[in-house]
Formats: C-alpha cells, sequence, structure tokens
C-alpha cells in the first residue's frame, strides 16, 4: 500500500473506498449470514408446512425463540468480550431455585426471593468474571467448574431444604400472581397470545444493541475480546468490563429463571444441563466469534431464532425430531465456517 | 573525535526547559532499574526528555529498551532509582496512570484492535460522549469527524473511517497511532520501533510524523535499534547494552559513525573478524571486518565515548 503519501497522488486514494457498494457494506455486517439463513429456513418451513406461517404457530416459534435469546444477548456480548460462560444454563435453574426456595422455606412475599435470586444471579457473574481475571485461566476451565458446582447445588440444596428434587409449589403464596404477570404472562395481539418474554427479548436486544453501538462500555466490549493487551495499553478497564458482561449473562440468567419458576410453579432441580450450548450456537450462528471482538446483539437475537423455527418448524412439518439435533449440528458448522471467512477478510492487509 | 559522555552533572543540574526555562526536564530518569526475580533486566538508567526534544534509546534485542518504555508507560514498575515527572518524583500504577501525566506510548503492535473500525480504535479509552446519566452515549458523529480531520493533517487521506484498521499498511497504521497520541495532548510521546517493520520509504514517512510531533512540542522518546534513523531526528542518545547504559551523548558530541560504532560494539566484531579467519577463506570478509575494527578502535582510542 501506498496510500500513506495521498497527498502527493490526489483523489486517486479515495475510489478505492469509494467503491464499496451499500450490499457489500451489507455482506460486511456480523449478522448476515445468519439473517439469510433465517429466511431460507422461514421459507423452506413455510413451504413444507401449512400451518407454519399462522399466526399462533408464529407466536409459539416466538415464544421458543425468545427462551434462547434472552439468554444469547448476554451471552453474545460476553462472546463479543472475547469470553464464553459453560455454567448458563444450571445457573438459570440455580436463581429460580433460590427465588422459590427462600420464600417457600421462610414464608415471605415471593417477591423478596425474585430479589434475592437477583442478587444470586449477579454474584455468580461476579465470581466467574473475578476467579477469570484473577487467574488468567481459560473461561472454558472456570465456568466449567462454576457450572459443577452449581449442578451439584441445585440438587444437593434442593433436596437438603426441600427434601425432594424439585423445589415445593409456591403458586399460593403472596405475590406470586403479581410476578407472574410479571415473568411469564401473556399479552394478547388482534386475537394471538404472544407471551411477555418476546417482548422482554426483544427489549434486551435493543438495550444491547445500544450499549454496542453507541456507548463507551461498547467499545470497550469490542476491545477487550479483539485485543485485550491494547485495550489495556489504551487505559480501557479490562477488567471491569469483563467482570461485568459476566454480571450481564447473570442478569438475562435471572429473568429467564423467574419466567421458568413463574410459568409453572415449581422448578426441577436437575434441569438446565446442556442448555448453555444452545445460547453459545445461537450466538455463533448470529455471526459473533468465539474469539472474541466481532458480532452483535441483533445477531445473537437472528440465530435464537433460527433455533425456535428449527425447533418447532420441525414439529408442525411432523417430522421425526430425531433429524433436529443433526440440523443444529449443520446451521453452527456452516455459521462457523462463514464467521472465520469474515474475519480473514477484515484482517486482510 | 570528541564525543563526549553527558554525565549525570550536567544533565540534571544545568539543563533548562526549552520552554519554561526552568531547570526542570518533562521527564527524567534517575538511576533506574528493574529486576524480574533475580534476573536484573534494568540497571542505574539515567535519561531525560524535554519539549521539543527526541531523546533516542539504542540498543540491540534484549537490551532492556523495552523494560524501560514499560517503566515510563506504566506497564511496569521500577524498583530502584527515581521516574521524575515535571520534577515530581512518580510511580504509576497502571497505564492509565501514565495516559493521565501525558504520557502516550505508540507500540510495536500499535496497541489497536485490528478488527474494530478506525474511528473506534482512535478513541478508544477516551471516547468523546454526550447526553447525561444512562442515556450518555458516544458522540459517534463527532468522533468520526475528528478521525478523518487529524489523520488528514498526518497526511493520510481516508475517505470511510468505518473499515477496520487491520486493513492498513503497517505505516498508516503507525500514523494512525501517532496521529491518536497528538490529539489527547500528550506532552510525552514513546515510539517503540516504530520503523522496526517498515520499508524504507516509510520509515522516512514515519521520521517525518517523529519530526512533526516534536515541532508541535512534544517531548518524544524514540527507541530503535536503527543508528540511521535514530541519528536524523535526535537530540540525544541513550545507549543501552545488557540492560545497562552504556553511553548518553547529546547530538553536538557525537557522531552518525561513533553512535554506529557504539552500538555494533568493537569487541564483537573483532572476535568476529577472528573466527572468520579460523574458518578460512573468506579473505575478502575478513579485511572489510579487520578495516572496520581499526575504524572503531579509533573512535574509541582517541579518548571518545566513554563508558559509564
Amino acid at each position: 500500500m501506498t496510500t500513506i503519501q495521498t497527498k502527493l497522488t490526489p483523489p486517486a486514494g479515495d475510489e478505492r473506498v469509494a467503491r464499496r457498494s451499500a450490499l457489500q457494506k451489507l455482506l460486511g455486517r456480523p449478522e448476515v449470514g445468519a439473517l439469510v439463513g433465517a429466511i431460507v429456513l422461514f421459507i423452506f418451513f413455510a413451504l413444507v408446512s401449512p400451518t407454519f406461517t399462522q399466526p399462533n404457530a408464529l407466536a409459539t416459534v416466538l415464544y421458543g425463540s425468545s427462551t434462547i435469546g434472552i439468554m444469547a444477548v448476554g451471552v453474545s456480548l460476553l462472546m463479543i468480550g472475547g469470553e464464553f460462560d459453560l455454567s448458563t444454563g444450571v445457573a438459570v435453574i440455580s436463581s429460580a431455585l433460590t427465588a422459590s426456595m427462600f420464600s417457600w422455606y421462610f414464608s415471605t412475599n415471593v417477591w423478596v426471593g425474585v430479589i434475592l435470586a437477583l442478587l444470586v444471579s449477579l454474584a455468580i457473574g461476579f465470581i466467574n468474571g473475578w476467579i477469570l481475571m484473577k487467574t488468567k485461566l481459560p473461561s472454558f476451565i472456570v465456568t466449567l467448574a462454576t457450572f459443577l458446582m452449581l449442578t451439584g447445588l441445585n440438587l444437593g440444596l434442593t433436596r437438603l431444604i426441600g427434601g425432594s428434587v424439585s423445589s415445593p409449589s409456591i403458586s399460593n403464596m403472596e405475590g406470586f400472581d403479581t410476578a407472574r404477570g410479571v415473568f411469564a404472562s401473556s399479552v394478547n395481539i388482534g386475537g394471538i397470545d404472544v407471551k411477555i418474554t418476546v417482548f422482554i427479548w426483544i427489549a434486551l436486544v435493543a438495550v444491547a444493541t445500544w450499549v454496542l453501538m453507541r456507548t463507551r462500555v461498547g467499545n470497550w466490549i469490542f476491545a477487550v475480546g479483539g485485543d485485550a493487551n491494547a485495550a489495556r495499553a489504551v487505559g480501557v478497564p479490562v477488567k471491569a468490563t469483563k467482570i461485568g458482561l459476566f454480571m450481564g449473562v447473570g442478569f438475562c440468567g435471572w429473568i429467564l429463571g423467574m419466567h421458568n419458576l413463574f410459568a409453572f410453579d415449581t422448578v426441577q432441580s436437575g434441569e438446565g444441563v446442556g442448555n448453555e450450548f444452545l445460547y453459545i450456537i445461537a450466538a455463533v450462528i448470529g455471526g459473533c466469534l468465539l474469539t472474541g471482538g466481532y458480532g452483535s446483539a441483533v445477531g445473537g437475537a437472528i440465530g435464537a431464532f433460527i433455533f425456535g423455527m428449527a425447533n418447532k418448524g420441525i414439529v408442525y412439518a411432523q417430522w421425526n425430531p430425531d433429524w433436529f439435533k443433526f440440523f443444529l449440528g449443520l446451521m453452527l458448522l456452516l455459521a462457523t465456517i462463514v464467521n472465520l471467512i469474515v474475519k480473514r477478510r477484515a484482517e486482510l492487509k | 573525535m570528541n564525543a563526549k559522555a553527558i554525565d549525570q552533572e550536567t544533565l540534571l543540574k544545568n539543563e533548562r526547559d526549552p520552554l519554561t526555562h526552568t531547570p526542570v526536564h518533562l521527564l527524567s530518569l534517575e538511576g533506574v532499574g528493574k529486576h524480574y526475580g533475580n534476573i536484573i533486566a534494568l540497571s542505574d538508567v539515567t535519561m531525560a526528555v524535554d519539549n521539543g526534544r527526541v531523546t533516542c534509546v539504542l540498543g540491540d534485542n534484549g537490551a532492556g529498551k523495552s523494560t524501560l518504555i514499560k517503566i515510563i508507560a506504566g506497564l511496569h514498575q521500577h524498583d530502584d532509582g527515581v521516574l521524575n515527572i515535571m520534577g515530581e518524583e512518580r510511580k504509576f500504577g497502571s497505564p492509565r496512570d501514565a495516559l493521565d501525566a501525558g504520557i502516550a506510548t505508540v507500540y510495536q503492535d500499535l496497541a489497536v484492535v485490528p478488527l474494530m473500525p478506525i474511528w473506534r480504535n482512535f478513541f478508544l479509552g477516551s471516547e468523546l460522549t454526550k447526553g447525561f446519566g444512562p442515556f450518555r452515549s458516544m458522540d459517534v458523529e463527532a468522533m468520526k469527524a475528528i478521525t478523518l480531520k487529524e489523520l488528514a493533517e498526518m497526511g493520510i487521506d481516508l475517505r470511510d473511517v468505518e473499515q477496520p484498521i487491520g486493513q492498513l499498511s503497517g505505516g498508516e497504521r503507525q500514523c494512525v497511532a501517532i496521529a491518536r497520541a497528538v490529539y489527547f495532548g500528550a506532552k510525552v510521546l514513546i515510539l517503540d520501533e516504530p520503523t522496526a517493520a517498515l520499508g524504507v520509504k516509510q520509515s522516512g514517512v514515519v521520521l517525518r510524523y517523529i519530526l512533526q510531533a516534536r515541532d508541535r512540542g512534544l517531548g518524544v522518546i524514540f527507541i530503535t535499534h536503527n543508528p540511521h534513523h535514530a541519528f536524523p531526528v535526535g537530540d540525544r542518545f541513550l545507549l543501552l547494552k545488557r540492560g545497562k547504559s552504556i553511553g548518553y551523548y547529546d547530538k553536538k558530541d557525537i557522531t552518525l559513525d561513533e553512535l554506529t560504532a557504539q552500538m555494533a560494539g568493537g569487541a564483537e566484531l573483532a572476535e568476529l573478524a577472528h573466527e572468520l579467519e579460523q574458518l578460512g577463506g573468506h579473505g575478502e570478509v575478513v579485511k572489510a571486518v579487520k578495516a572496520e575494527v581499526a575504524d572503531v578502535d579509533d573512535t574509541v582510542n582517541a579518548g571518545g565515548p566513554k563508558h559509564t
């Protein structure tokens, strides 16, 4: 490149920049691969299953997507920040168990348990991040350890306190109905019941996108994921940013945990194992680089939507659900390859 | 041959700041040392940086150049000696401290995040914001405009500051990093081997930016192992070898040849000549090296550079 002396070679240096068309700019976005995949998938299921495009079915697909998507928001941001979290699946259950067991055992208003659960969820995120920053171990190891510990705590404490593998029913307790209204109600839009989680999901994606694209913290998230040493050298608080991201994941886990609790009235203490991969898959399909520094919250949402479509679409098409996992694996592989190509191109000198 | 090492007395007592005319340096090190466990990485280094002057730090690989800048940039803390900023003793706890004291560092790897757009890199860590409280957001338009303008002033004409910085050439990225430091009001600019990975032409461009930064009144610390790059732009030269200072000169007291000879080290060259002779068959080369040795010896014997 000789553009360094563009002073000597007037506008000649510019045309190379101007050549980038709007289409190319669009193709440069992290979530574009996932968006194309989502559209193709939607058309596919619309063709093979007439019921798939019914408003009721769409509401169901959106609900399924939202239960993954709410977590995918936090996980996407964390992944852009260069880390990932294996403890998310069971942390959701830990949060739900905390709320239900505490308010049941002490016979308090359930809202006390809900607030306590928020603190516990944020604390789990903080501990994950803090250990990671202190030890500089890979996040794979640290969060695998918290995953195992939380799994054990969920089972052990639930049996110790309640004497059963599931938490006792709290449906008759004070505050249950208002909490259900906040975390697990439905909104009727034109005769169709849409679950409130869909709206929470959309709101979270909007906030996360604003944070990423338009705030200082968003700039720091990209930087700590892209090159933590460079970020530190220019004065970015790397540790605080990463710990904050883990706490953000904790917050998302709290919302989903509360939904799980109030959608029913008990929680199975052994649930949640394996869900962490679904959130990571949604983020990766949505264009977040596993190595950090690249991605978007919208991408994670599209990834979750693809997951929801595939999950419910197979049912509407009346296929054997055995195929679902194969399909999910294939999507993941294709998405990762697309991401790799994008990154290579972006780093092209 | 009359190269005269600057001794500590002249350095710290009689020099005056060219702008304020006070006998205080913008930044000065007195007998600074650093060890990692039982490894002594740096010992007894004394140097000074003033407004509108370029202090060059020369040395081969492993001479302690990196340790020295890490101390000044706040990445490491020194164990011995004193680091003064405007006559006030300081010890930086973090790079942020150093930045707040007006010391900006352009690292060899440039401290840029390749996947991020140029404007985000330019303002990383010092983003402009607007709005209040939870709705405080980045002033994206202003940041893009400033990036474009600052780079244009540096002679880099970019239409699109949205492109990832990884797509720029090495020289361009170097200039973005320098422009960033200058824009954020750095008083001291540390350049870590800015010309090491560049071709001849691009090195020339970067040297020009060093002079531009100097003319804007910045104190520049230019780290390099190439005396040919250091001599034309430097005002003072600190030579490091194996973690020790082997000389500290004012430009008027030393020539390029002497600087090169000091860097090369006469003893090493003599040894090389000896080895080549033993191997045999390199008559021409041996003669050339011997001539070089004689040259270096002349320089040293003429009562030239004192090894401090």
